[in-house]
């Protein structure tokens, strides 16, 4: 097999000046928005006392979820020793460092009190499954950059044993984080939309196909970048595969989890909520989360891509790419929110209202500096890997493209 | 080349310089050290030099104890501070945190140390709770309450 | 000038306004801003333990009381143990030897009544919901009807005060925390406001801080980007008194609420759990809350 080399981005294009000038203006605005909402308190966002976590924590969670899927492909070469994805394994992991590095910035940013993070940092209450994931977060990075160092030093990489400890070690950590997210809701007795064991499988499931899409779009967009082909027909060909795996994966748990909410009467009153009644929550569930996130990727993958198909194999690989990250972002956005906007039932049986707004349906928009804040996390995570990109040799070598 | 060079570091010394004397003119250091408004009684609680250097470790220490063990001795407590070290205004009443004048804020400003205490605390004594109320002015309540009392028997018998 | 950080003795002379506060104890001359007298006042001109003089002073405030208004202590007592006597002495830490709870009767819960939440804001220094959604508030009233016939009734709800509280486990950095005598707070110091107890909390019972306050009251300090909820008024407590929402309740003549130690056996409370039947708010997700109700 051909020796794998790997290039640093130079000779950069204007798309790539422009990209980068766009995330790092994207990331002024978010700061800017960070900055009204903690001088003036959260009373200017769209979060209340019902729907305590907003848009931030849609946008955070995602990137987490995804960072701990950006991983597999380094994960799939070492520890599964498929060599086809190892030219991709750097990539793979310098984008899992951004991305969490980028969700976690939201996460801080939009706390009550954030300049007291050093407390978070020192002072802490095991028994809580956010103070284990501040410890699996921290590692994360540490362990990945430990990973790409075994990969990337040039004695460590030649005996490869290295590189495969710190394989396994980084996917056996990947997985804990995301079971530690999912858990993050699946812990909470009291939301009846939330307190399931599934949680972290479906979160599981969920990284995988979202932190592959975040892979191949950076791998297409850098293709234009360096000109190059830097993924064989094979290797889109294998993309594609995962990709409708992946989404399968998350629908066959999406299904397990609404399936056995609705065999208890118990919790009739919340699936009707979110499979039925409530309104947008709904729609972003069935043609967010199912039809566009998941329904779409698989038959765009399975049947509408490739040679003779409608599209390439490269533009299949793309699109099913984007679509599966709005429906991302909307199965985040149904979970956090629409789980919080379902109410507690706090006397079973009876119908209860109040000052506090018990018993309804709690109401929340977006605004403006909540979604600033989000995007500006996503162009966190993209500035980091496009300035990585450019200092350090992530990218595997591809052969010149025609045209 | 080196004229240059020479003159250029000379140009960037002359700015340093120039910086460092306009901090110095118009900074408070010329000002002299900040005057905390003197407390009431004789002593503070702590020796002063003490108190300045440690009032934070001894108020957080406080802190933990007050809220976490419910230990409410008033040496250390921040309210308490308040009841020697307030500073009256124009009005003749104490001056909340907004005030440069307010005992905290004569040394915090100085040293440029902010102070978020008051985020959440009181910066000024306010009046006791009720219950202390009640027992410093036991005949407040007391027609009501015979009612309340006859009402509450009549209802406890059933 | 090296000083290593110890306490340094208490000053005993010459400290006039250390004297008389033990316990929250009113009436300290230092609490206005009148003329102070040179020399401490006589009968504490005696240099001594400042939380012995505090006590003594307490118990005679306390016999003041209980003999000349022997009415209106009697009906404060039934609703929960008010007197001196029965304040903690403030260099004791609490213990799991009490354990606070409250007892609710919703059938004397008067509709239309919220005297309980109006004592409740006025007490801690809440502002009146103007924005439901993002107001503080601490106690509710809960207004229920039964689908099936239409009867209904309401009854105050706040933060139930659990012995395994939901809150507590998920706080990463402890500042939901429970007492030893079994009041359920915020630590606001180490709050970093992440809202995790309020997605916990299957009460609903925790408030966010949406915006700057003002003007807190001194015993009650509450500010912006913190978690807050009920602290049974632990400062009232700790003095010896029963929460606000209890008085005021009392003082309505409903006399829906009582407070008390639920481990006293012979306090009022403990003896009407243990004789009527009483039941607690979703008391099957086990977090064995300290707030009984009746009639719900």
């Amino acid at each position: 097999m051909a020796r794998i080399t790997f290039q640093k981005l130079e000779d950069h294009s204007p798309l790539f000046w422009g990209m980068l000038g766009l995330h790092a203006v994207v990331i002024a605005i978010g700061l800017g928005a960070f900055f009204y909402m903690e001088h003036h308190g959260h009373i200017v966002t769209g979060m209340n006392n019902a729907i305590v976590w907003g848009t931030p924590h849609v946008f955070a969670v995602f990137l987490i979820v995804a960072a701990s899927g950006a991983l597999n492909v380094a994960s799939i070469s070492s520890v599964f020793n498929n060599l086809a994805y190892k030219p991709f394994a750097r990539l793979s992991g310098i984008l899992a460092i951004s991305l969490l590095v980028g969700g976690l910035m939201v996460l801080v940013l939009d706390l009550g009190r954030p300049e007291r993070l050093t407390v978070a940092m020192t002072t802490y209450n095991f028994k809580s499954i956010f103070a284990w994931n501040i410890y699996l977060y921290t590692g994360f990075l540490v362990i990945v950059a430990a990973y790409l160092f075994t990969m990337m030093d040039r004695s460590m990489a030649k005996s490869g044993k290295a590189t495969k400890f710190m394989g396994w070690f980084a996917f056996a950590w990947r997985l804990a984080l995301t079971t530690g997210t999912g858990s993050i809701f699946g812990f909470l007795v009291a939301r009846e939309a939330y307190d399931s064991a599934i949680m972290a499988p479906l979160f599981i499931a969920a990284s995988f196909l979202y932190g592959l899409a975040f892979t191949v779009l950076v791998l297409l967009t850098m293709c234009r970048e360096t000109r190059q082909q830097l993924m064989s027909e094979e290797v889109v060909s294998k993309f594609l595969n995962l990709i409708i795996i992946f989404a399968l994966a998350v629908l066959y748990f999406t299904t397990v989890k609404h399936l056995t909410a609705l065999y208890a009467s118990e919790h009739h009153g919340v699936e009707a909520f979110i499979l039925r009644d409530g309104g947008i929550y709904t729609q972003l569930f069935w043609l967010g989360h199912v039809l566009v996130g998941n329904v779409l990727p698989i038959v765009i993958a399975a049947f509408l891509s490739g040679k003779g198909k409608l599209f390439t194999g490269r533009q299949g690989l793309a699109i099913a790419s984007v679509l599966a990250i709005l429906g991302g972002l909307s199965f985040i956005y149904v979970t956090i929110i629409g789980g919080q906007a379902y109410p507690l039932e706090l006397l079973p049986g009876m119908k209860v209202e109040s000052s506090f707004l018990d018993g309804q349906i709690a109401s929340y928009v977006p605004s403006v500096p909540e979604v600033l804040l989000g995007l500006a996390g996503i162009s966190i995570a993209m500035l980091a890997t496009g300035i990585a990109l450019k200092v350090l040799p992530f990218l595997p070598h591809g052969v010149e493209a025609e045209g | 080349m080196q004229m240059t060079r020479q003159w250029t570091t000379l140009a960037i010394a002359v700015a340093v310089l120039a910086c460092l004397v306009a901090g110095v003119v118009t900074g408070s250091a010329l000002a002299g050290p900040p005057q905390p408004a003197k407390g009431k009684g004789e002593k503070c609680v702590a020796p002063t030099d003490w108190m300045r250097r440690y009032h934070m470790q001894a108020l957080k220490h406080q802190r933990d104890e007050t809220v976490h063990e419910g230990i409410r001795t008033p040496r250390f407590s921040l309210k308490h501070c308040f009841e020697c070290h307030q500073v009256n205004g124009a009005d003749g009443k104490p001056v909340s945190v907004a005030d440069p004048k307010h005992f905290c804020r004569t040394c915090h400003d100085y040293a440029a140390v902010r102070i978020d205490c008051f985020d959440c605390h009181a910066s000024r004594p306010g009046e006791p709770t009720k219950t202390g109320q009640a027992m410093d002015n036991p005949h407040a309540a007391a027609s009501a309450d015979v009612a309340t009392l006859n009402r509450y028997l009549e209802g406890a018998k059933r | 000038m090296s000083m290593k950080f110890e306490f340094p003795e208490p000053s005993r002379e010459g400290a006039v306004c250390g004297n008389n506060f033990a316990a929250g104890a009113p009436g300290d001359e230092c609490a206005t801003a009148s003329a102070l007298p040179a020399s401490p006042p006589a009968d504490l001109a005696t240099p001594a333990d400042p939380v012995e003089v505090g006590r003594r002073w307490f118990l005679k405030a306390a016999t003041v009381f209980t003999t000349t208004v022997l009415a209106p202590g009697v009906t404060l007592m039934a609703f929960g143990e008010v007197d001196g006597a029965n304040a903690k002495p403030a260099d004791q830490p609490v213990s799991s030897a009490r354990r606070w709870g409250l007892l609710i009767d919703a059938g004397k819960c008067q509709d239309g009544c919220s005297a309980c939440v109006t004592a409740c804001q006025v007490e801690n220094g809440i502002a009146a919901p103007t924005h439901p959604a993002t107001d503080s508030q601490w106690i509710r009233i809960l207004k229920a009807t039964d689908p099936e016939n239409g009867s209904t009734f309401q009854m105050p709800i706040m933060c139930q005060h659990c012995a395994e509280p939901p809150c507590v486990d998920v706080c990463p950095t402890g500042a939901s925390f429970r007492r030893a005598d079994g009041i359920v707070l915020v630590d606001r110091h180490i709050c970093i406001g992440c809202r995790y107890c309020m997605m916990a909390c299957p009460y609903k019972a925790r408030s966010f801080v949406h915006e700057p306050l003002h003007d807190q009251k001194p015993y009650a300090p509450r500010g912006k980007g913190c978690v807050e909820s009920c602290t049974m008024c632990v400062h009232r407590v700790d003095a010896g008194g029963m929460p606000a929402c209890v008085e005021a309740c009392a003082k309505t003549g409903n006399g829906a609420m009582i407070f008390g130690d639920l481990n006293d056996k012979t306090s009022e409370i403990a003896k009407r759990v243990a004789t009527y039947r009483t039941t607690r708010v979703r008391a099957d997700l086990g977090t064995d809350p300290g707030v009984y109700y009746q009639n719900i």
